[in-house]
């Protein structure tokens, strides 16, 4: 159960690939006052989907859903990193011997460090691997 | 070019609307007495085959639409048992289910001969070599074209359709003299030649073209002559007819309709009232000989006008324009029919995707392309662009299936799609002929 309290609600919007479309999703959260703390950007033929970590998770699907976009939420974690050689390395390696799969990452350095985000194939797996080799991952919690 | 069959092609006008009244007259009392759908359409329009006295008062008939055939599916209205069948073909209806067309050995008789006619009008015969990249099959260009061709003494090269590369070393091995396909497979075929160092002008020896299946314009016939070095001839028909049927002589000044075999009138698409020789509406036919599948005042949805006067060439047949149109929001892709309500019916057994659509047409380089942009639905939406993709490949190859033309897919932000604005903002046509 302790496990849950680490999976993070990340929201994905479907996007055409095209101009003002990230700028169309990024104005509609600046006007309901909502942070982003991580984002990037998966792209296709003729579309893409934007993934993000937010402060208030449930309005910016609201917030969204109500001007049109489809919406999702996908349970992700959030790894601290060293931020310096080998911290990516220390993380994928846990997961790699655990036999987890990545199926997509992206990552940001702030003032508190690093931290990687995932989504896995076995999110519970996962999280339970990374606290038992001394990892340190980012609570559900700090978004609301 | 010499007539084909003399006697019939040159026969004197007053002549031909005598056999016209003669076959219209013994085809309405056969279909009147022993098949009760049309017995049952004239008895609704209240008319018996007595009433047709003149040939003028075919216009009391009842039309024929293309739901007719959708609604007799597969054979239901057909006029001969199976066992008299030689041959079936089949072509997309305007909906999920497809159109079924038969016909007798007499049937596939007539159809070659109508072809041959048309052919020989422009010089084919013996000694010729006729490539057909027209579609084997269920399509009936490819045979349709194929015994026309070789009932005038032409060796037939039956390629049907892709393969380009292929195609232009047969085209120059084998003396090729004459092709028959879309315009846009051969002005393809000239870029694909040139790219592989071969001038098909210079370098093959082809002469003439039967072109057809789809719209064309005289600035394209002008670009296809001088590029290509060869006279091009426009062909028409439909599979209701029999499939690619009539043809152009060397005049090209209008398509020759085989009056002992069709009956054509141009009518008002609203009224249905028929209309005077040179006046624009819609091709309707009566084929007088079919025993399979008769077809009587069948509108066909293409626009076109009709002349009557003979031609330069001798022939005293009544000849159609260029078609300039369709009645309906019918598109033809690559040659094949398409009907944006066969894609609404398509996507409705997709739950993944809603049941908006917009379908974009183009041509690029010399093939159409055709693009299908749906939405995806709330439940089907993933994050992972890999689940994106699948759906985007699976509503590819499910309206592949339906519509014999391969689509090109667009996923969309919902509400970004047309909604109850009409069918002009369902369909963008950026092609120009």
């Amino acid at each position: 159960m302790m496990e849950k309290s680490y999976i993070v609600k990340q929201i994905s919007i479907f996007s055409e690939n095209r101009p003002g479309r990230l700028a169309a999703i990024a104005g509609a959260l600046r006007d309901a006052g909502i942070n982003i703390f991580a984002f990037s950007i998966a792209e296709a033929d003729g579309f893409g989907v934007v993934r993000a970590l937010v402060d208030r998770p449930d309005d910016a699907y609201r917030t969204l859903t109500n001007l049109g976009f489809r919406v999702s939420f996908t349970d992700v974690i959030g790894v601290k990193m060293r931020d310096e050689p080998g911290g990516l390395s220390d993380i994928a390696s846990i997961l790699g011997d655990a036999g987890i799969n990545i199926e997509y990452a992206y990552a940001y350095s702030g003032k508190d460090g690093a931290v990687l985000i995932l989504r896995v194939d076995q999110v519970e797996d996962a999280i339970r691997q990374i606290l038992a080799r001394g990892g340190e991952l980012l609570k559900a919690s700090l978004s609301r | 070019m010499a007539p084909w069959n003399p006697r019939m092609e040159e026969i004197p006008l007053d002549e031909l609307r005598r056999l016209q009244f003669k076959l219209v007259k013994s085809l309405i009392y056969r279909l009147y007495s022993f098949n009760d759908f049309y017995r049952r359409r004239m008895k609704d329009q209240e008319v018996h085959p007595d009433d047709i006295r003149t040939l003028e008062d075919v216009a009391k008939l009842p039309f024929m639409y293309k739901s007719d055939l959708r609604d007799g599916y597969p054979d239901r209205i057909f006029t001969a048992e199976q066992n008299e069948l030689v041959r079936y073909h089949v072509s997309s209806g305007t909906t999920g289910k497809p159109t079924v067309v038969g016909y007798t050995e007499r049937d596939i008789e007539n159809w070659s001969e109508s072809l041959a006619r048309g052919f020989a009008s422009c010089g084919l015969g013996r000694g010729d070599v006729m490539q057909v990249s027209y579609g084997y099959g269920l399509f009936t260009g490819g045979l349709g074209a194929h015994y026309g061709a070789e009932r005038v003494g032409a060796t037939v090269l039956p390629t049907s359709v892709g393969n380009t590369e292929r195609q232009i070393e047969l085209m120059q091995d084998l003396h090729v003299t004459a092709i028959a396909c879309t315009p846009s497979y051969l002005l393809h075929m000239g870029e694909v030649a040139e790219k592989m160092g071969v001038s098909i002008k210079n370098d093959t020896d082809l002469r003439m073209g039967f072109l057809g299946a789809e719209p064309w314009s005289e600035q394209m016939r002008t670009r296809i002559e001088d590029w290509l070095g060869i006279r091009a001839y426009d062909i028409y028909g439909t599979s209701e007819l029999s499939g690619p049927m009539f043809t152009e002589c060397t005049e090209q000044q209008g398509i020759h309709i085989w009056g002992d075999l069709a009956l054509v009138e141009i009518v008002d698409p609203a009224t249905g009232e028929v209309l005077q020789p040179g006046e624009q509406g819609e091709l309707t036919v009566t084929m007088l000989q079919k025993e399979a599948l008769p077809m009587v005042r069948y509108r066909i949805g293409d626009l076109t006008v009709v002349e009557e006067g003979a031609c330069a060439c001798g022939r005293t047949h009544p000849r159609i324009g260029r078609i300039r149109g369709r009645v309906d929001d019918m598109l033809i892709i690559r040659g094949i029919n398409v009907f944006p309500s066969q894609v609404e019916h398509a996507l409705l057994e997709i739950p993944q995707v809603g049941r908006h659509f917009q379908i974009v047409v183009d041509r690029k380089g010399a093939l159409d392309s055709m693009l299908v942009r749906v939405e995806v639905s709330e439940e089907a939406f993933s994050d992972k662009i890999t689940d994106l993709m699948v759906i985007k490949r699976a509503v590819e190859h499910r309206l592949r299936g339906s519509l014999n033309v391969s689509v090109d897919v667009e996923l969309v932000e919902p509400g970004t799609l047309p909604r109850f604005e009409g069918k002009s903002k369902k369909v963008v046509d950026r092609r120009s002929l």
